[in-house]
């Protein structure tokens, strides 16, 4: 994998009258990474993607895109392709015209066109659906023409804009595999915004979280979950219990990694509390534990057995335990 | 639910027949043998042979025509340019005066916009020394109230667009022309081709405007009927209606089936 | 939004020019000309029967010669009684129409419609048979012995009502439609679990949320109606006055074109307001969207 970035993104700003939507943002994206951005409604990640599509211009900064300086560069002549949330597939043409639209644009021979556009669709397979409206496809089918649409031009860069948003549940997990599986295949570089921690989790090789306009973090997904930099990306990614220790210093503590007993544990630390609620999820159960004179604090146990029975009740009196190493020190 | 049924039909019944009761009148007296509309003389198609053979209406008919056709096409241009702005361009110079010159000839009096039409040309002839009033200025005159309205049928199909659609083509190296040509153009046909039939109707039937702008020597249909009106109910205007009735009823359905598609 | 003017490259130039130009040689700068016409003084031997210059006196003559100010005053009130009478005739069938079947809805639609795309003028005479002395209304009238000798219609403000609603009533019908078919009905039947009979519930949801509608129609009657000249002209015989037949009568049979003029800008006056709160609306109805 060649590390030299394909995206340098400086210090770029972009407000919409009193909104900073995009507050001086520094990134830089490696080539052949899927590279998620992730964040809140409002957060500015849809408005950095379209900045790096060319569809608003940037207040103050620059993009380079494989080293060339983006700034006024209309969209139609930058490098880079979009999937659109909506996919923004033409109603007036077939799927094999959607998908040969932006050949067509660069004069591609008819002939060659015709074998792009058929390989584009094997892709991601929808042999044989060339003849198709797009009003005659389920909402599947239709990601998959919106995605071959914009890969058949093989862009250095591929945007994505919530791309598993409109399918249902069970589609979108089958989906993001897929993606992943395309991006490898294909050795493209992905950028994808979204505003479900468990897609980009699951998906992005790297991840930056972005709060109103900034961006919080950049990591891996690893890094991310078990070293956050601040309260926000703690609280934001995950659930974490979030305990003040004093002198402006807190600590973030995930749900898994405390242990429940009857007993006092022996561990580095350990306190008491009673059970005010259980949520039972299936998977693992989900324990509400009021610390005497403290907080309430989250607590999760995997349900590795099938007695019917919860290992422990409402109202009971229970110890909390967990390691040193166990939580991520935060300062503010 | 009985009751409100009911009451929906009743409503309806009435309704439609005030507003077509008058007009299956006026056709039902074109096939009258006798001048008046008060008696019914047995079945003919007297009015209907003396209408087509009534020269001065056919001519008058003909120039109608010939009128609407060109201020049709000439609005529907002028109309997609004023509606592509009012709906894409949010900033220029002069932005405020647009928006309103565009809707003001909906909304300002046919007498007005008459008069003030005509004022220009007498202006334009003493200084300009034409145009001569004719063909030319009732094509001028249609053009600018019509443009109002194919102006803003176009902003509206603009407004409901997804204008993701444009940017998508944009992304695919499409330029800003080309994404007009070969995906907005094509997704606003319909309005486009509402908006023109529109303006067709418009400059067809209008009298006011015409009246004020068409000069001594040109006489459209609806000056003529007009002129034949104002003297009494006319058997040969009963057929005309009868006419126009049937062309505006295949226009309408042969536009619905164009806006379904 | 926010997007680099495009207004910057030569091709949207010409598309912003060319109906900027048209709108202004052709609508705005006539315009201007009424108003300076209106301040000239008749020249009856002239041609241009006009003298230009800068007298009020054509504005002064309106306000105090009777006739203009009963013209203007009966305009108004012409105006104003029809659009009630067609909102109270369009306001039902709206509803009705937007309570029926949705498959239904497209036809009874288009029969709303399609008169409008027939001749106004036609229509306005199909009513002079209907309303004529010896008309076909009398005649019903004596045969079913409802009235043994009806008064003649025609003629009358009545019958210049009647023309006004007929003629109009689609642009009543249309907008109303419009906000009724997108009103949600369960907020009916919320009214009605709430304990509101049926007609406390038209008052208190479905009039209020249709007012937006009501609105629309009622401006898209008033303003065409209160310069309305075909109408009174065929129907209202001499009895009526309106100001559109008066400009008209200026202009063509007395050929006083200053009066006339003077007689423009003042139905322009009288029809700021509605027309100011009619663009509010089409600004406000667009955005929405």
């Amino acid at each position: 994998m060649n590390s030299q970035p394909i995206v340098r993104i400086e210090k770029l700003a972009k407000r919409f009258g009193e909104i900073e939507a995009v507050a001086g943002v520094d990134l830089e994206i490696v080539r052949g990474e899927l590279f998620a951005l992730l964040g809140g409604s409002g957060c500015g990640k849809t408005t950095l993607l379209r900045l790096l599509a060319g569809f608003e211009t940037p207040d103050a900064g620059r993009i380079l895109i494989d080293g060339q300086d983006m700034t006024g560069v209309s969209p139609h002549l930058r490098p880079v392709n979009m999937m659109f949330q909506s996919y923004a597939l033409f109603p007036h043409m077939d799927v094999a015209a959607n998908v040969a639209y932006g050949l067509r644009r660069e004069r591609v021979p008819k002939q060659e066109i015709r074998t792009r556009v058929a390989e584009a669709l094997a892709l991601v397979k929808l042999d044989g659906h060339g003849a198709r409206r797009p009003a005659q496809l389920s909402g599947g089918q239709r990601q998959r023409v919106a995605l071959a649409r914009a890969l058949v031009k093989r862009p250095k860069l591929l945007l994505l804009d919530e791309p598993l948003a409109a399918l249902d549940r069970k589609l979108r997990e089958g989906t993001r595999f897929e993606l992943v599986r395309l991006q490898e295949q294909l050795d493209l570089t992905f950028i994808v915004v979204t505003h479900d921690q468990e897609e980009a989790m699951s998906m992005a090789s790297r991840l930056a979280v972005m709060d109103a306009g900034r961006i919080a973090q950049i990591g891996t997904p690893h890094e991310l979950y078990e070293h956050p930099a601040s309260r926000f990306v703690a609280d934001f990614i995950g659930i974490a219990n979030i305990l003040d220790l004093g002198n402006g210093q807190w600590l973030a503590l995930r749900p898994e990694k405390i242990t429940l007993s009857i007993g006092r544990p022996d561990m580095a630390q350990a306190i008491s509390g009673e059970v005010v609620d259980i949520a039972y999820e299936g998977d693992r159960s989900l324990y509400r534990i009021a610390v005497k004179g403290g907080p309430v604090m989250l607590v999760s146990r995997t349900n590795t057995v099938r007695t019917s029975e919860e290992a422990f009740r409402r109202g009971q009196t229970v110890w909390l335990g967990w390691n040193n190493d166990a939580g991520q020190v935060l300062d503010g | 639910m009985v009751g409100r049924a009911r009451f929906a039909f009743t409503v309806l019944c009435f309704g439609y027949a005030f507003l077509y009761v008058p007009i299956a009148l006026v056709i039902a007296y074109s096939f009258n043998a006798s001048r008046l509309v008060t008696v019914w003389a047995g079945f003919s198609l007297h009015w209907w042979q003396a209408l087509l053979h009534n020269e001065a209406m056919l001519s008058a008919a003909w120039l109608s025509l010939r009128i609407a056709l060109v201020s049709a096409t000439l609005s529907t241009l002028l109309g997609l340019a004023a509606g592509y702005v009012l709906a894409r361009v949010p900033r220029f110079p002069g932005r405020m005066l647009f928006g309103s010159l565009v809707i003001a000839p909906m909304v300002m009096p046919e007498v007005v916009m008459g008069i003030s039409m005509l004022l220009l040309f007498v202006g334009s002839q003493q200084f300009l020394g034409g145009p001569d009033r004719g063909f030319l200025t009732i094509v001028i005159g249609h053009t600018t109230f019509s443009l109002s309205f194919v102006a803003i049928v176009v902003q509206a199909r603009l407004a409901d667009f997804d204008r993701s659609l444009e940017e998508a083509a944009m992304d695919l190296g499409a330029t800003p022309w080309t994404t007009f040509r070969t995906v907005t153009l094509p997704l606003i046909a319909p309005a486009l081709g509402s908006g023109w039939l529109l303006a067709f109707t418009l400059s067809l039937d209008d009298l006011i405007m015409t009246q004020f702008v068409a000069g001594a020597a040109t006489q459209t249909l609806p000056m003529r009927v007009y002129s034949s009106v104002r003297l009494g109910v006319d058997p040969q205007i009963n057929v005309l209606a009868t006419i126009i009735v049937a062309v505006a009823a295949a226009a309408l359905i042969v536009s619905v089936r164009l806006t379904r598609r | 939004m926010g997007r680099k003017s495009a207004a910057g490259d030569l091709t949207m130039r010409a598309v912003i020019a060319l109906p900027f130009a048209w709108l202004i040689l052709f609508f705005l700068l006539p315009s201007a000309l009424v108003l300076a016409i209106a301040l000239g003084t008749n020249a009856p031997d002239a041609a241009p029967p006009v003298e230009l210059g800068w007298s009020l006196a054509n504005f002064g003559l309106l306000f105090t010669d009777d006739l203009y100010v009963a013209a203007w005053l009966s305009s108004l009130r012409i105006a104003a009684t029809s659009t009630l009478a067609a909102l109270l005739l369009g306001y039902p069938m709206a509803y009705a129409i937007a309570r029926t079947r949705p498959e239904r809805r497209p036809l009874l639609l288009m029969l709303v419609v399609l008169p409008f795309w027939t001749s106004f003028l036609i229509r306005v005479y199909a009513w002079m048979g209907l309303l004529a002395e010896n008309g076909i209304l009398n005649q019903v009238l004596r045969w079913s012995g409802l009235a043994a000798h009806p008064g003649t219609i025609l003629g009358t403000e009545w019958a210049v009502h009647l023309g006004i609603v007929y003629g109009y009533l689609p642009f009543m019908v249309l907008p109303l439609y419009a906000t009724l078919e997108k009103l949600d009905w369960s907020l009916l039947e919320a009214a009605a679990d709430l304990g509101a009979r049926p007609i406390a519930a038209f008052f208190t949801v479905t009039l209020p949320l249709s007012l937006p509608g009501i609105v629309a129609g009622c401006l898209m009657v008033f303003i065409p109606a209160v310069g309305e000249f075909v109408i009174p002209d065929l129907l209202g015989g001499t009895g009526t006055l309106m100001i559109g037949k008066v400009l008209w009568d200026e202009f063509f049979t007395n050929a006083d074109w200053p009066i006339a003029s003077a007689v423009a800008i003042c139905l322009l006056v009288l029809l700021v307001g509605p027309i100011a709160l009619f663009q509010r609306q089409q600004a406000r109805s667009l955005e929405r969207r």
